[in-house]
């Protein structure tokens, strides 16, 4: 029977194996084939040369990290001040940080053109920047679940109560306390939070796509419209960096303290 | 700041401690940026859409939109967009269980494990544009499994009548997010299964197809189903890879809902809503379920 089970684990195990390196090999040697009759890297060359590529993967990196610090801003003290104070309003909070998986991107993204236009009360959408801003505020909300639930994490494992009375004893501020004392405490929690914000954030299409912002998500739909070979290039840049920021992720949580010494 | 704090309290109940008293409204100063954003940039939002797919052009409330939701076109994206999730949800669901039991079960080398589950993390993220870039390169009419198995094995699977633009080619490339999807959310519910369990059941004289019948299977069961249908809603939402893989011209909600907000198609932007209304409810309707499953499952994970 051991002998058995062990042949279906690895059976299945080589089946499920094969099904996601094939496409990721496929799409390398595909990605090679440029250059007629041999391989070559002029693929990625072509598409590191595109001034459209370094433009809009630009302007998506700015945008994740404005997304993440907004994100940072809202998720840190409030769920800091959540342990600290209002426990009971816990439910709630986890609540709506779940509501972005429930509610799907493109709602969202169009109740923003329904609510943000340029005759409404905050007219984000009359001017550029206010698109840009609100693109950022629509990644904040659709990485609001991951970076919750990873500030909270991190919160557990350190003891808020003491914490902050031991500040308070020294006369800190709440921004004192928050910014020097809680924020350096929970940096690996809010780091993991960060990287996962910028794996989601960094090719997303939908948003970017129907709000009108140049970011690379749109960008590469584009280019798979229009071109053969450099799709397969940017589909391995782009698995690269979302591996990059997992892995980021893994050593980080190496360094993460496991339990508080006192539960709280 | 201090004073105002004071006097804004004044009112408040007399069943208050005096501490809490006069620190209430500072408790709920620190929430509230946070309240603020949320009602404002996710709640109002979708609430507004939901009243629009109740009103009509001039704003008085009707079920018209609702009403035209069955015209034949929405209907039918709806049911390939149900078909579809439901599909790779099943399919991934199974797979992901599959491949969970044989790294955590299986006796395979423990690092599988972890380089499973690592992977796994990166391919449930790996959606949208780049995924379904991927899937034409290995599955399109000149990709490269397509050209092997025509050369190698003569196999033309697109004589055959496969295409990776058509219903199974997209759930083929949904499951490269679902079923990593499923494993990680899986991973634990197969560890939560406790060796005690085999070894009281080989004792009592249980085959092995009687312990995974009364017991592998009613222990996970909850789990299964609660991340199959987190995993139906969220085949049922992707929008990026579906439009990188097909463009505009597969029937789909989530394309049709794109293709409404970019040139408004319908011609009638309450309609849009609807459309926006009729996700809103299947997807809740699916975490509902996940969290009422989710709520049974966490029972035998003490």
């Amino acid at each position: 029977m051991k002998q058995g089970s062990r042949f279906w684990a690895w059976l299945v195990f080589g089946v499920g194996t094969t099904y996601f390196i094939l496409p990721l090999l496929a799409t390398f040697e595909f990605s090679l084939r440029k250059r007629r009759g041999e391989y070559s890297f002029d693929a990625y060359r072509t598409v590191f040369g595109d001034p459209n590529f370094q433009a809009t993967f630009t302007y998506s990196v700015i945008v994740a990290v404005f997304t993440i610090l907004l994100g940072v801003l809202l998720v840190v003290p409030t769920a800091y001040w959540i342990r600290l104070r209002l426990p009971h309003l816990r439910p709630v909070v986890e609540f709506i940080t779940l509501l972005p998986l429930v509610i799907p991107a493109i709602v969202i993204v169009f109740g923003y053109i329904r609510m943000f236009g340029s005759n409404s009360a905050l007219p984000f959408l009359a001017t550029a920047r206010g698109a840009d801003a609100l693109l950022v505020i629509g990644y904040a909300v659709l990485a609001l679940p991951y970076m919750y639930r990873a500030v909270d994490t991190g919160l557990r494992t350190i003891d808020v109560r003491t914490l902050t009375e031991a500040a308070q004893i020294l006369g800190a501020g709440w921004t004192t306390i928050i910014a020097r004392i809680i924020l350096p405490n929970v940096l690996i929690a809010v780091l993991s939070g960060a990287f996962l914000s910028f794996a989601i954030v960094i090719g997303e299409f939908t948003m970017a796509s129907l709000l009108n912002r140049p970011a690379f998500g749109p960008y590469l739909q584009n280019i798979g419209a229009n071109s053969a070979y450099e799709p397969s290039a940017l589909a391995l840049i782009s698995f690269a960096i979302t591996w990059g920021c997992m892995s980021l992720i893994q050593i980080l949580s190496r360094f993460a303290p496991r339990s508080a010494n006192r539960p709280n | 700041m201090a004073d105002s704090t004071v006097s804004q309290t004044a009112s408040v109940s007399p069943d208050v401690p005096e501490i809490g008293r006069l620190r209430l409204p500072l408790h709920w100063l620190g929430v509230a940026p946070f309240f603020v954003f949320a009602l404002l940039f996710l709640i109002l939002p979708t609430v507004g859409l939901i009243a629009g797919a109740f009103k009509n052009a001039a704003g008085d409330y009707t079920l018209d939109n609702i009403i035209a939701l069955s015209q034949p076109k929405l209907a039918a994206a709806y049911w390939v967009s149900i078909q579809i999730s439901f599909v790779s949800a099943i399919l991934g669901a199974l797979i992901g269980l599959a491949m969970a039991v044989a790294v955590v079960r299986g006796g395979l080398p423990s690092w599988l494990r972890s380089a499973t589950l690592t992977f796994s993390g990166v391919a449930s993220n790996f959606a949208g544009v780049p995924l379904a870039f991927s899937f034409i390169a290995t599955l399109g009419r000149l990709g490269v499994a397509t050209i092997l198995l025509r050369d190698i094995f003569g196999i033309n699977i697109y004589s055959l009548g496969f295409s990776i633009f058509s219903f199974w080619g997209l759930i083929l490339t949904y499951l490269y997010f679902q079923i990593p999807l499923m494993i990680v959310i899986i991973t634990p519910a197969v560890d939560g299964l406790k060796k005690e369990w085999g070894e009281a059941a080989a004792t009592l004289g249980a085959t092995n197809w009687q312990y995974w019948r009364m017991v592998v299977i009613p222990v996970l069961w909850p789990s299964f189903l609660g991340t199959t249908v987190l995993l139906f809603a969220n085949a049922f939402g992707a929008v990026a890879t579906a439009y990188a893989l097909t463009g505009p011209s597969l029937n789909i909600v989530p394309i049709q809902l794109f293709a409404q907000i970019r040139g408004d198609v319908l011609y009638n932007p309450n309609l849009g809503y609807a459309l926006a209304f009729g996700m809103i409810v299947i997807t809740g309707l699916a975490n509902l379920f996940y969290i009422l499953f989710q709520r049974r499952a966490e029972r035998w994970l003490r």
